[in-house]
């Protein structure tokens, strides 16, 4: 049996032609903000080596970069940002619990190998 | 989108109708099945930085090891993958324009932004290729063991070989013969067996003391005169050793090569240029993480390295047992991560084409909606999302 109380959430997401420009300006200035950031990456990598002493700065802009980036991506692109509060949570928030602490634990754990590797050789 | 959620009163709210979320079934599963899809490519991005991290010095540098462009040759850290990020990148603007078209019910838009998509998925595939293949092959030089037991990675221009030609015939070829073919490939394959050596008569010195070896294993034990004869041959071993040390004392000039059917050839190559060996594991001379070797040294070390007669000298490309780059981890992350993220964007492409003909047959218009381009773009953009961390910390850090 069909049930016509449902509620059709997938035509919520309409909009008007007017609606759509502007979307659609928001998207192209999404597009350049992403290459420019690559571009800029790769021009920063081009001239600050790994052993250069800027170096620890230069990982960090590119890893702050990268999270920006990705942040455009999920909240714009995928329309995260459009959804409610709650639905954005959920999806988020136990990710960076359990990938925040992966990160911490696995990174100790490497530094210590890593010295044991080099104190005792392979 | 939350601005056009409809305000329900408490009861329709709590009889079961309305999602918390005001999202569709389909949409909410498909988040929830990037994030478990985010969580394996973040559990590979962590080991992948807990083996670096434990490895330090030892690791390949990106910009070192991805430096080529198709037809430009050497020379372009990163410029190859960074066009790749930004096709993928340019490839998920038009999955949010063709998502955009269809929230206005425009069927002719959706249509061509999904294929505009499709195509910009075969170019990533296609620039994937290319760099398994260049991965793969790796660059002229290889990575060289050195007399020390450390092994280096070798950066610089590599001279062309002009000719290959024959001062002993083989099988194939006759004495005097100029081979000018299939060069670099022969050149390669001799040095991984050890078949490269100085000049002609280290082949002869060493075929005189394995000569020699064998007759000194032999058994003499009631044969006359034997003592004599061993001290003899001892005396002569130790000459042809002293001689072959003299030798290869001497900078190296050009190199002969045993071709496959046992032909020796002279080698006719122009100089290297801006030859530079950086070490990536130690011995008992250079370090881990010490100044690169430069100059004149640095030549005479990487030929002396593969004219000494001995196999497994030197590494070319990658495999999953070895590789040039660095250690035998890194091309294992670097296929498994590519690779799985590559068979992503392959997965997305087919889900992409299957969707692009549900659009064209009006499937969706029908349904008077088209949250299934939504919901394939989500995916999409998710190998976007992923491209963009394997761009930072497989290549950028």
């Amino acid at each position: 049996m069909l049930r016509d109380d449902l509620i059709e959430y997938s035509l919520h997401t309409h909009h008007s032609e007017d609606q759509g420009k502007k979307i659609r300006k928001k998207i192209f200035f999404v597009t350049i903000l992403l290459t420019v950031i690559t571009a800029a990456e790769v021009l920063l990598g081009a001239f600050i080596h790994q052993n250069s002493s800027l170096w620890p700065f230069v990982k960090w802009t590119f890893i702050v970069l990268t999270l920006f980036k990705a942040g455009y991506i999920v909240m714009i692109f995928m329309h995260l940002g459009d959804e409610k509060k709650w639905m954005r949570n959920v999806i988020l928030i136990p990710y960076f619990i359990f990938v925040l602490y992966l990160i911490f634990i696995a990174l100790c754990e490497a530094l210590n190998v890593g010295g044991a590797l080099a104190l005792y050789g392979n | 989108m939350g601005e056009h959620a409809v305000i329900l009163d408490s009861k329709t709210l709590w009889g079961g109708k309305e999602s918390p979320f005001s999202t569709s079934y389909g949409k909410l599963m498909m988040w929830f099945f990037l994030v478990s899809d985010a969580l394996t490519f973040t559990g590979l991005l962590i080991a992948y930085g807990y083996t670096r991290h434990a490895a330090q010095a030892a690791w390949p540098i990106g910009e070192e090891t991805f430096n080529s462009m198709p037809f430009l040759g050497h020379g372009y850290p990163l410029l190859y993958v960074a066009l790749m990020t930004f096709i993928l990148i340019v490839s998920s603007v038009t999955m949010v324009l063709a998502v955009e078209a269809g929230h206005r019910m425009d069927r002719k838009g959706v249509i061509k932004w999904m294929i505009a998509t499709i195509i910009g998925g075969f170019f990533f595939l296609g620039s994937q290729a290319w760099e398994w293949s260049h991965f793969i092959h790796g660059s002229e030089f290889g990575k060289i063991e050195l007399a020390d037991g450390s092994q280096a990675i070798v950066r610089g221009h590599f001279g062309e070989i002009e000719n290959f030609a024959v001062i002993k015939g083989g099988v194939h070829h006759k004495n005097g013969d100029i081979i000018k073919t299939d060069l670099l490939h022969q050149f390669q394959h001799a040095a991984e067996k050890g078949s490269i050596y100085r000049n002609e008569s280290v082949i002869v010195n060493l075929s005189d003391q394995k000569k020699i070896t064998a007759q000194l294993k032999m058994d003499t034990t009631g044969v006359k005169g034997a003592a004599e004869k061993l001290i003899v041959l001892n005396n002569k071993l130790v000459l042809l050793k002293k001689q072959l040390n003299e030798i290869q004392s001497k900078p190296f000039t050009g190199g002969v090569i045993i071709l496959h059917d046992g032909s020796i050839a002279k080698i006719n190559k122009k100089a290297d240029e801006h030859l530079m060996l950086i070490t990536k594991k130690s011995g008992s001379k250079f370090k881990v993480g010490s100044e690169p070797i430069e100059g004149k040294k640095a030549t005479e070390l990487y030929y002396g390295s593969i004219s000494e007669g001995s196999a497994n000298k030197v590494v070319y490309g990658a495999n999953l047992k070895q590789n040039e780059y660095g250690p035998q981890q890194y091309g294992q992350f670097f296929f498994f991560i590519t690779g799985f993220h590559g068979f992503h964007v392959f997965s997305g492409v087919i889900i992409n084409i299957i969707i692009c003909i549900g659009v064209v047959l009006g499937t969706y218009h029908k349904r008077g909606h088209y949250e299934m381009v939504e919901k394939t773009g989500l995916y999409w953009h998710f190998v976007d999302l992923v491209w963009v961390f394997v761009f930072t910390f497989f290549y950028l850090v």
